[in-house]
């Protein structure tokens, strides 16, 4: 294996020599293929993603399939416009010339993809860097089998095979990966495993993207109107249960709101979970299973701490043989332990009340960075202020999750969400290098550029530098005279 | 070794004499800076101008005692020191003061119909505590504009001076602490030790000019606390000479990116040259009659040349000449002057590429040329290597530009100059591969120092059902439609045919 992997990476490195992936045309056909991957095979992929997620077809393509299918069209029809060169203003001390701004692909680029939403976080940065035009190696998470299995099995009866390889493989595979040269590494997952692949960047100095998340919090301000709060709580529950049962970077990880109306809020929340998954949401079929034992331990373990269990008001049941954990509410658990601590990537959502709902921001910011704030709202001056006054890779305002829709937006944590951003024309620019190119010819010539140095040179490029034309004009007159003079 | 970082509080000199900087005080310092960014005061526009402001007239007042200590670590010429370091940088902050309204100012961007009705924007907002590490060949410039940059963004800073330009380092320690707000901006003076303590803290942002060792020391340093890091490097930047073009000017500006650059102890001066066989002789023709115009005959005593700035460099620049291989392979100058640190210009024709000078960054006065049957052959030598920061061509020939462009791969290109794009701020600065991680310069410093916030207005209007469960047949149809865009696709699913 490890020999393989050095291999592979070496005739990759061999065939993006040959340019042929620099081509518009490659790009757009290898672009076309994986659209018709996706639609050729949308049964296969709901079938894996059940396997390894028990994730309802309709989610699947809503936060799968689709967002791939939005993304590869995207990428189509914007491909050769984000391919031209972008012209540069050059100064007039430096006429004449021409200034460009060239995209180049990077070379070889490696991406390890995560399990929660393993088809999409795997081909979304793919369609980037097919774009940018590099090669591929695509390193599927190892925790989602089925999925990993079939895009190995599937992407090289549509895709460039010489370009773009699937490795799968577990922890030793990623040490080898980790081992070899890359031009750039894209990374979906957690803070821990992203500080060791940015280490082993460090070695090559090979840029990274790092895709990861936190404790992402939606603040609900007081909503007078009924329907308004309604509105929102509906998506609060969408945002926390819909996307893979709240195993999503982006999902809400806790709830924040004003002491007095926690009680509403709880009652409203218990009653749209019973209409989206029923009496029984276990039988729903409609909410996705955690991912493995090791996580529903780790979630179980999270709910252990007698204080934080004394502090459920709603759900709390877990049935460890069908991996399943029902929504749970929380109410105030203690803000030291390992739920209010750690990124919580389940179906557990704690809500913390404050006395005003301004201090949610004071509380947001005595933790790290998260990837996405939602925040319900109609005050403009609270809104302002959670703007400018906290910061995290988003903010959505009234709503949750619909940023990663957005391909105009780029999407991208900051501090210890992560570093760089993707989606739509970023993801283009993630993988590609801006060169800058300056044309000049070889007929003007400016002579206080040369040595000899002299007072008159030194004074010349000061105006110049000072964009003085004038000065400049006035400055050659004089020193003409001054020639004379010592004529 | 001492530091200035306490030299503005009331401490007694002594006290600070005794004080070492170690992982402890490095820990305070961004701790008391961590405070300033929290209080929001980077953040205004006001505060940003006052500090470019206050940047602007350093420069301005300051310009003699710059030159001086200039002069003092490397001999650099007056001429250079105002042309590459204080103009450019005053440029600089001409530039962000003119357009930092406009790079504040979110950017509107279009949503889809996915998240209709819907509005949004990108913000651009600082990082919070950066570290700025800077090198000693443009001690000045490169310690500043990156300064500028993280100013305007609204950051708060520790610039680290490179301890091999002295002078210049205790130069902006002072000057800093005069001019710029202390409790937001602050120089830490020292070596490998107090880098060390400083890279051991937890920064929003790492921006390191120097060579790619000591990056890779950064990065992994970096990666402990998941800092994105901005890495301006090297490399062995070539230019490619072709017959058939004014010589003359080719040669000069040959000259002006190597010599005229702090006697090419610069990261984007020419490294080599190839050039075809039958040109060589005219070419080295034409760089002896030159650097004789500039230089005199006897270049060692020109006070326009920059001198190697210590006797390790000189060391490892007299190795790179003592190379066998290399032998007999120079054409003009060579000579040295070990107690004046000065080396003069070099042109050595024809070297091996397996030799010493071939493997490395030269970063000195020493011009080797690589001779080829074609010239389009020299792309291939370009690209066998690393990627270097700049690429020069000079050249008549479209197709050659044109295949130069798309084949070389390096930070930036110039065809039919040298180093220029350097100071032109509306194209991006930096390397790729080896040469480096990012980019700067106008609003790319701003960008390298900002962090783009994406922000999604919504309002309580228009929610697709679609979007919840329970999920049915329906819903996936309909969803379908709605991120395929097409409008008779929505229609069809809301009425239910298919």
């Amino acid at each position: 294996m490890d020999i393989e992997v050095e291999e592979t990476v070496g005739e990759l490195r061999q065939y993006f020599k040959t340019g042929k992936t620099k081509s518009v045309i490659w790009r757009k056909n290898q672009l076309t293929a994986l659209l018709d991957l996706v639609h050729e095979n949308e049964d296969a992929i709901f079938k894996a993603l059940h396997q390894d997620l028990g994730k309802h077809p309709v989610e699947a393509y809503r936060d799968e399939i689709g967002a791939v299918e939005k993304s590869a069209n995207n990428s189509l029809s914007c491909v050769e416009k984000w391919m031209a060169p972008k012209k540069s203003n050059i100064p007039l001390l430096f006429q004449p010339a021409k200034g460009e701004v060239l995209s180049e692909p990077l070379g070889v680029v490696l991406i390890f993809s995560s399990w929660n939403f393993p088809i999409m976080l795997a081909l979304d940065p793919l369609i980037g860097a097919i774009s940018a035009g590099n090669v591929v190696v695509i390193k599927p998470s190892e925790q989602a089998p089925a999925c990993s299995s079939f895009l190995a099995n599937t992407i090289p009866l549509y895709l460039d095979s010489n370009a773009i390889k699937v490795i799968e493989g577990g922890a030793h595979v990623c040490e080898q990966l980790l081992l070899q040269k890359w031009d750039k590494i894209f990374f979906t997952g957690s803070p821990r495993v992203a500080s060791i692949v940015m280490s082993a960047a460090a070695k090559n100095l090979t840029p990274v993207t790092l895709e990861l998340g936190g404790k992402c919090p939606a603040i609900l301000d007081s909503l007078p109107k009924p329907s308004d709060f309604k509105l929102a709580v509906k998506r609060i529950v969408g945002g926390k249960w819909g996307p893979c049962s709240g195993q999503a970077c982006i999902g809400i990880d806790y709830l924040l709101v004003e002491e007095k109306f926690s009680s509403a809020l709880i009652e409203l929340l218990k009653k749209i979970i019973r209409r989206f998954y029923g009496e029984n949401p276990k039988e729903s079929k409609v909410i996705s299973r955690i991912v493995n034992k090791q996580h529903f331990k780790r979630l179980c373990n999270l709910l252990k701490d007698p204080l934080v269990a004394n502090s459920i008001v709603h759900g709390g049941s877990v049935d460890e043989e069908n991996l399943f954990i029902e929504p749970t509410i929380l109410l105030d658990p203690p803000l030291d332990s390992p739920i209010m601590t750690e990124e919580i990537f389940g179906s557990l959502l704690p809500i913390i009340t404050v006395n005003k709902i301004q201090g949610s921001i004071e509380f947001i910011n005595a933790r790290p960075k998260p990837l996405a704030i939602y925040a319900f709202t109609k005050d403009e001056t609270f809104k302002r202020q959670i703007l400018s006054e906290t910061s995290s890779g988003s903010v959505v305002f009234n709503d949750t999750m619909v940023q990663f829709l957005c391909d105009s937006l780029p999407f991208g944590g900051v501090g210890q969400s992560g570093i760089g951003r993707y989606h739509g024309k970023y993801s283009f620019d993630t993988f590609s290098h801006e060169k800058a190119v300056m044309h000049r010819n070889l007929i003007l010539e400016i002579e206080p550029r040369y040595p000899p140095w002299s007072n008159f040179k030194l004074e010349f490029l000061r105006l110049a530098y000072r964009l003085n034309y004038f000065g400049l004009l006035l400055h050659m007159l004089g020193f003409k005279l001054g020639l004379i003079r010592r004529t | 070794m001492s530091t200035t970082l306490d030299s503005h509080e009331t401490t007694s000199p002594v006290e600070e004499e005794q004080r070492a900087f170690d992982a402890e005080a490095a820990s305070l310092l961004v701790k008391k800076l961590r405070e300033a960014f929290a209080s929001g005061k980077t953040r205004g526009y006001g505060w940003r101008v006052s500090q470019l402001k206050a940047l602007a007239k350093l420069v301005d007042d300051q310009e003699q005692q710059i030159v001086d200590a200039l002069g003092n670590d490397i001999a650099k010429p007056p001429l250079e020191t105002v042309a590459y370091e204080i103009a450019m940088l005053k440029n600089s902050c001409r530039v962000a003061l003119k357009e930092l309204k406009h790079w504040m100012t979110p950017e509107k961007v279009k949503t889809s119909i996915a998240t209709f009705p819907s509005s949004a924007e990108i913000v651009s907002e600082p990082l919070g505590v950066v570290l700025i590490i800077s090198a000693w060949n443009y001690p000045f410039l490169l310690s500043l504009d990156p300064v500028i940059g993280a100013i305007a963004a609204g950051n708060t800073v520790v610039l680290k001076p490179s301890e091999i330009a002295p002078a210049t380092s205790s130069l902006m320690a002072k000057l800093l602490g005069d001019y710029m707000d202390n409790s937001c901006i602050r120089v830490v003076e020292g070596a490998v030790d107090e880098t060390s303590a400083l890279l051991q803290q937890k920064w929003d942002k790492i921006f390191y000019t120097g060579n790619g060792r000591v990056a890779r020391v950064v990065m992994a340093a970096a990666a402990k606390h998941l800092t994105p890091v901005v890495l301006e490097l090297g490399g062995k930047s070539p230019a490619v000479v072709d017959s058939n073009i004014n010589l003359k000017v080719a040669t000069r500006r040959i000259i002006a990116g190597k010599w005229c650059c702090n006697n090419g102890q610069a990261c984007i001066s020419p490294d080599y040259i190839i050039t075809t066989k039958d040109h060589a002789p005219k070419l080295v023709d034409a760089l002896k009659t030159e650097l004789e115009t500039f230089y005199g005959k006897n270049p060692l005593e020109s006070k326009d040349l920059s001198r190697i700035v210590n006797s390790n460099h000189f060391a490892r620049l007299t190795k790179l000449l003592d190379d066998d291989k290399v032998s007999g392979k120079i054409v003009y100058g060579g000579e040295k002057d070990e107690s004046k640190l000065k080396i003069s210009p070099t042109v050595l024709l024809d070297v091996p590429r397996d030799s010493l000078i071939m493997s490395e960054e030269i970063f000195g006065p020493l011009l080797p040329i690589l001779t080829v049957d074609k010239l389009e052959e020299s792309f291939d030598v370009i690209n066998s290597g690393p990627k270097p920061l700049a690429a020069y061509i000079f050249t008549n020939n479209k197709k050659l530009k044109e295949q130069f462009v798309g084949t070389i791969s390096a930070g930036g290109l110039v065809i039919n100059d040298t180093t220029l794009h350097l100071a032109v701020h509306t194209l991006p600065f930096g390397g790729v591969g080896e040469s480096g991680v990012g980019s700067y310069h106008g609003k790319f410093s701003f960008d390298a120092f900002s962090h783009k916030k994406a922000v999604l207005y919504r309002s309580f209007l228009g929610d697709a059902p679609v979007r919840y469960p329970p999920y049915t047949t329906t819903k996936l149809r309909l969803l379908k439609a709605l991120i395929g865009g097409g409008i008779l696709g929505i229609i069809r699913a809301v009425f239910g045919w298919s």
